[in-house]
């Protein structure tokens, strides 16, 4: 093996790594939403993902979330939580408000319809 | 202090925006960008196969094309090719770049990698075609612009037929009235729908729409329901009825007052509750669910491993095959096919539903529907009209069967008992002219006794008769036979001598014994639950085909009796009226509440029926069975293709066959297999259900 083919076969595998890492093993920290009068309220961007698409809300409370879709790519025209069977339809450029009070402890996935984009509410 | 807030378990504010407009914008852009990149990409594949004269246009004008000139046509296809992406791919590269910050990776993901790393290689092997081994330094431009050409055609005709999956909303939309006619200060006024309030009286002429609910206030008329309920006669309507908006008045015109408006409507209850279920996840998507979070960063890591191989193992030029087979692996892969399969069969099944008056609540739903077992139907209401209705006229020896009917109703007119009603309806609704009775006299528990005519008549039961001295024996038989069909017998006697027997009971809806066969013939086992003691029910059950019955139940224990059969470990299905059987419904794998037209907000059931008919029970689990095997199949198909089209793309078959896949062909492939998918949904909307074919 030269030089050359050690080194590549190095990156490719370096790569295969990273992606293992990056995608599926790095945990990502949640934004802990504010209370206002009793309400945690955010307002999470839709393009090509949620942003933010990690929200720590505490249980027993109100949680409203303001989706505001900026993009025409159908995928994310529907937003669908693991919870109460709710979801939402996302216009392009209007903010929908999805309501609901988490009663325990623990994730609410949410997702588009086909599971591309994801993002979850860590209910503490 | 705390603001005080009241909340609702869930509230899901849905803006009713033009759906359909901002699909055609997005299908008229990717249409655009699709055109765009064709064009580029045509000229582009001319100059990457040189080797083919016919194709090669600068052949024909220089007939002996020199290394310049091939290797500047090189630099513009590149040039060209960087239009293609920077504008017909650019979603690809924004959306994989979104999709990268989150820590994720969706099908832009892989159609961003493919193509760029196609036009990388290219560039470079242009460029610096040095530090790549001998033969291997050869530019294929065309496979960025070409696939990138059908991707965004492949997208533009998914947002077509999405369009057509989901036409059911808009047709339930379109059933709107646009416009309403007031009364305003006296006047009449004609305003659109929206502005109309509750308590407003409306003005409905023949053949108009009406605009919202409501209660007729004066006028009579017939309606054709069949939007809404799914029944296909009109139903007359007097005041005080229920009137539905956009239904459709048919001859007579009339008044009612406006009682819903706005999003309180059934409709808009109907839209929202489709929309919802449309929205909502079905149980089988759940495997999705975990193959898709893999899926993209497991076919990149494919891809390199690919690469390694060919590279490694590979015969000559091993690096020009390294790089095409990675980067069709990275093309053919569809996640879109697989993340589409089960939520498009769910908005093309659930929408086919509700052109039918079948409300199914969320594809859990759905799901648990299509693998009923046994299916309770409770008896009083739901596969009987639940009000007495004439069944039987059995006229004796000297008496004709009309003219028996004739004495029996002429006599009950003044009655208000609901089984004397019953007969005299059913003269009228045969065209009879009735005689005005003299003489009316009513015994209480006996029956009746009045002069029609010149004659003395007597209706009633068999202590009347004996009361009167009537010989009632020549009737006795049909009486007993009468009686053991579960049905209430009347004798009838004029001047002193027996005319026959008239029997009223609780006569079965005209559909229940189709439905009851479409539903046997699915395999289920069909029960009959009822209150009624066990001669009754199964009279009924005989004339509908049920074999199995549970009688003397009363109303408190027929959730016991669901749960008894649920022990069993079959999946049950209850249909009931939704009041009183709500414990029952809710108890049940699956609650059909059978609704009468305009509450379609109960709440204890899982798929409710507009109509009365129990042949939206009969369809709501045909059209599920339908849907889930539309999803398998289409999910099926999904996994076959990747599972088969991801090996081959990375060249599997190379060393016993030597096939090899084009990556053009990958991208061709990769844009009809979502495009199929929906196509596939799509075929449900032409589904022909059992339950609403015509009987022979």
């Amino acid at each position: 093996m030269t030089i050359t083919e050690i080194v590549i076969n190095g990156i490719g595998l370096g790569l295969i790594g990273l992606i293992v890492w990056y995608f599926w093993l790095y945990r990502r920290e949640g934004i802990q939403i504010g209370e206002t009068d009793g309400l945690q309220e955010a307002t999470i961007n839709v393009k090509g993902g949620y942003n933010p698409d990690v929200i720590v809300v505490k249980r027993d409370k109100p949680v409203r979330l303001h989706f505001n879709r900026q993009e025409s790519s159908l995928c994310s025209e529907m937003v669908i939580f693991d919870y109460e069977n709710i979801s939402a339809r996302l216009p392009e450029g209007q903010t929908v408000t999805v309501e609901f009070t988490p009663q325990k402890a623990g994730e609410i996935g949410f997702q588009c319809q086909m599971g591309m984009l994801r993002g979850k509410v860590i209910v503490q | 202090m705390q603001k005080e807030i009241e909340y609702d378990e869930k509230v899901t504010i849905t803006p009713t925006d033009d759906e359909t407009a901002a699909h055609q914008r997005e299908y008229a852009s990717l249409m655009r960008k699709f055109w765009f990149a064709l064009l580029i990409g045509i000229p582009v594949m001319l100059v990457a196969y040189p080797e083919i004269p016919w194709l090669y246009l600068p052949n024909l004008f220089v007939p002996e094309s020199s290394e310049a000139l091939i290797r500047s046509l090189f630099v513009l296809s590149g040039v060209a090719t960087l239009s293609v992406m920077a504008y017909s791919g650019r979603q690809f590269f924004t959306g994989a770049w979104a999709a990268f910050r989150h820590h994720s990776a969706d099908m832009n993901t892989l159609i961003a990698l493919g193509t760029s790393a196609a036009w990388i290689y290219s560039t470079v092997a242009l460029v610096v075609p040095g530090i790549f081994p001998s033969g291997t330094a050869n530019p294929f431009y065309d496979v960025t612009a070409i696939v990138t050409a059908l991707v965004v055609l492949g997208q533009a005709l998914e947002v077509r037929a999405k369009g057509q999956t989901s036409q059911a909303i808009r047709k339930l939309l379109d059933l709107q009235a646009k416009t309403a006619r007031v009364l305003r200060a006296g006047h009449e006024i004609e305003i659109p729908v929206e502005a109309v309030l509750v308590g407003d009286v409306v003005v409905v002429r023949p053949g108009e729409k009406i605009p919202v609910d409501g209660e007729i206030l004066e006028g009579r008329s017939s309606i054709d329901e069949s939007m809404v309920t799914g029944e296909s006669l009109p139903v007359d309507k007097v005041p005080g009825d229920e009137v539905i908006g956009a239904t459709v008045n048919t001859t007579g015109s009339f008044k009612f007052k406006a009682t819903k408006v706005g999003k309180d409507t059934a409709l808009a209850q109907i839209v929202k509750m489709v929309q919802d279920a449309m929205g909502s996840k079905a149980p089988i998507a759940r495997l999705v669910d975990v193959v898709s979070s893999y899926f993209v960063p497991a076919v990149m890591i494919i891809s390199i491993l690919t690469f390694l191989a060919w590279f490694n193992f590979g015969p000559n030029q091993a690096l020009a095959y390294a790089v095409v087979t990675a980067v069709t692996v990275l093309i053919i892969a569809c996640p879109c096919a697989v993340g589409m399969a089960v939520p498009m069969s769910l908005v093309a099944g659930v929408g086919k539903g509700a052109e039918h008056g079948v409300l199914i609540r969320n594809g859990e739903a759905l799901q648990s529907a299509s693998r009923l077992e046994i299916l309770v139907l409770d008896k009083t209401g739901t596969i009987t009209r639940g009000k007495p209705g004439l069944t039987d006229v059995l006229p004796a020896a000297g008496f004709q069967a009309n003219e028996l009917l004739f004495y029996a109703a002429s006599a009950d007119q003044l009655s208000e008992h609901p089984l004397a009603q019953a007969i005299v309806q059913a003269a009228r609704n045969q065209g009879q002219e009735l005689a005005e009775p003299s003489e009316f006299e009513a015994v209480p528990g006996h029956g009746v006794s009045t002069v029609v005519g010149e004659k003395k008549v007597l209706v009633g039961n068999r202590k009347l008769m004996e009361r009167y001295q009537i010989d009632a024996l020549p009737v006795q038989t049909d009486v007993e036979n009468l009686q053991g069909e579960g049905k209430t017998a009347m004798y009838v006697a004029v001047d002193g001598i027996i005319a026959g027997v008239v029997a009223v009971a609780d006569t079965i809806k005209d559909d229940s014994v189709q439905a009851i066969r479409v539903m046997r013939e699915m395999g289920l086992e069909v029960v009959m639950l009822t209150g009624d003691n066990l001669r009754t029910a199964q009279a009924i059950a005989r004339q509908v085909g049920i074999q199995r019955v549970l009688a003397d139940v009363l109303p408190e224990d027929k959730a016991r009796e669901v749960h008894m059969l649920r022990q069993g470990g079959k999946k049950v299905g209850m249909v009931g009226d939704g009041i009183n059987d709500a414990p029952a419904l809710v108890e049940a794998d699956i609650g059909f509440a059978i609704g009468t037209g305009t509450d379609v907000a109960i709440e204890a059931a899982d798929i409710t029926l507009m109509s009365g008919s129990l042949k939206g029970v009969a369809y709501a689990i045909e059209i599920s069975k339908a849907t889930m095997q539309n999803a398998r199949q289409s999910l099926f198909g999904a996994f076959v293709y990747n599972t088969a089209g991801i090996p081959i793309a990375a060249g599997v078959l190379f060393p016993f066959f030597g096939i090899l896949l084009s990556p053009l062909l990958a991208g061709a492939a990769m844009a009809a297999s979502s495009v199929t998918v929906i196509t596939n949904a799509n075929r449900l909307r032409f589904f022909k259900a059992k339950s609403f074919a015509e009987t022979a």
